[in-house]
């Protein structure tokens, strides 16, 4: 029984790597595609555009099939890290996504904010992290933690490219005529969304001091 | 030599002419009026003066330096445009407070940043911000706010939320404090504390530009009154010879719309 729920942890492990890395890496990569759906260069707006659409528009498990192979079969530099594939494509994924809750949190905020700092003789890089930043903050924070939950849950996906995550680990099993380690690993993602959800309400109750 | 010259200032959104060859001067503490229907573009007009919309025509001069010409706007820059900015202040119709920070943070906060821009910042550090800080008191106690310092914009009412916006303004010290209808998004039993701070303003000859739907305030407030309509303006000279005996006959119907009494 121990046995079993060390090895199941073996395989949540992956998945903590993968969770981890990609809120890391997709956090700040997803600010550069808010830049870049937001300028006023119309052609990068345009380029940004479609690559969200791409990106959101087709299924994760499908990107991750595509990061594997398409490397080395187009361009003749095979991926053949499978962890690396896995975090290039959740990266990628979840950056996109990002990105628009970003922009939507960003055009949220009333012009009058930027207006009353630059009467006040800010910059518009003065008044953007001075004053607007934190009510974008405080207004995203909602859906990135909507966010956050689900990516915790779609590291399972890795599987799909044989990264030895835990509902593959725990497969192995069935195989064994055991079905219980496969059911149990629920209690890992309920155990640690459980957590998520108590540091995310603790973020958003830090920001409770001000209404936006 | 006046504090503030207007001339000839043109500004179209489209091909809707929203000003045409507005021009009017101010002296040193005096306060001017700014009245008109909405839409007669005399909150376009303010937003001229502070850089929030960039005309099409005519100069804004400010004790005598050129601080706007249409004929070279591209002349400026933005560290220029942020500069010459200073010489106003505005409040605005809607508060525009910064939610995150108190009524105190908010008076202080572009003093602060501003000031890291001195050449003596680092040197004086400690004296600079005690400056801001106690500017900062002093204002807030000036507007009746010394209890509330220390409350977020969402804990005070619409008033005192005005009255913190107009402490903001004058921190920074500018040459003419604009008014954009600054109590029109109030309710009206609270429109009477933000009027008496704008009175008291006057009383200390503060240079004052205030668009306006209050007649008798302005009436009572302003030495000069400017009635626009349809971006033009209509008749323009001391409040009591425009709002008591108008000449102009668009005037005296705006004016009749208001019933002003007093």
């Amino acid at each position: 029984m121990l046995e079993i729920a060390k090895t199941l942890m073996g395989g949540f492990y992956e998945n903590i790597v993968i969770f981890f890395w990609t809120l890391a890496l997709a956090i700040p990569l997803g600010l550069i595609i808010t830049l870049g759906s937001m300028s006023r260069f119309s052609p990068l707006r345009w380029l940004t555009k479609t690559f969200v659409w791409i990106i959101r528009g087709t299924p994760l498990m499908l990107q991750l099939f595509v990061v594997l192979y398409a490397p080395g079969l187009l361009l003749d530099f095979p991926i053949r890290n499978r962890m690396m594939a896995t975090l290039i494509a959740f990266v990628i994924n979840y950056a996109a996504y990002f990105s628009e809750i970003y922009r939507g949190g960003i055009e949220s905020i009333p012009q009058g904010q930027y207006e009353a700092g630059a009467v006040l003789g800010l910059t518009r890089a003065q008044t953007f992290f001075r004053v607007v930043l934190l009510q974008v903050v405080k207004r995203i924070t909602p859906s990135m933690g909507n966010e956050v939950i689900t990516l915790a849950k779609d590291t399972a996906l890795a599987r799909v490219i044989g990264v030895a995550e835990i509902i593959m680990v725990a497969e192995r099993f069935t195989k064994q005529g055991l079905i219980g380690p496969l059911f149990s690993t629920g209690l890992y993602f309920l155990l640690f969304n459980g957590l998520l959800t108590v540091i995310l309400s603790r973020i958003e109750r830090k920001m409770d001091y001000f209404r936006c | 030599m006046a504090i503030l010259e207007v001339n000839n200032l043109g500004k179209r959104f489209g091909t809707v002419e929203v000003l045409r060859d507005i021009s009017f001067s101010m002296e040193k503490g005096e306060s001017l009026a700014i009245i008109g229907s909405s839409g007669s573009g005399k909150t376009t007009l303010l937003r001229c003066l502070n850089y929030l919309e960039t005309p099409d025509q005519g100069t804004i001069r400010v004790g005598g330096d050129v601080i706007f010409d249409a004929a070279a706007p591209s002349a400026l820059k933005p560290a220029e445009i942020r500069k010459n900015r200073l010489h106003f202040g505005l409040v605005f119709q809607s508060f525009n407070l910064f939610p995150q920070y108190t009524a105190f943070q908010n008076v202080v906060l572009a003093g602060e940043i501003l000031a890291k821009e001195r050449p003596d910042y680092k040197s004086r550090k400690k004296a600079i911000l005690d400056e801001i800080h106690e500017n900062g008191r002093a204002l807030l106690k000036s507007v009746g706010l010394e209890t509330r310092m220390d409350n977020y914009p969402h804990q005070l009412s619409g008033g005192q939320q005005q009255r913190v916006a107009i402490a903001r303004a004058l921190a920074l010290n500018p040459d003419i404090l604009c008014f954009d209808e600054p109590t029109s998004a109030l309710d009206p039993e609270l429109t009477g504390e933000v009027l008496n701070v704008i009175r008291s303003l006057a009383a200390r000859n503060t240079t004052m530009v205030i668009v306006t739907h209050e007649m008798q305030f302005a009436r009572q407030v302003a030495d000069d009154v400017l009635f626009m309509d349809k971006g033009v303006v209509v008749e323009y000279g001391r409040a009591a010879d425009v709002i008591d005996h108008p000449a102009n006959e668009r005037t005296r119907r705006f004016l009749e719309s208001y019933s002003v009494k007093g």
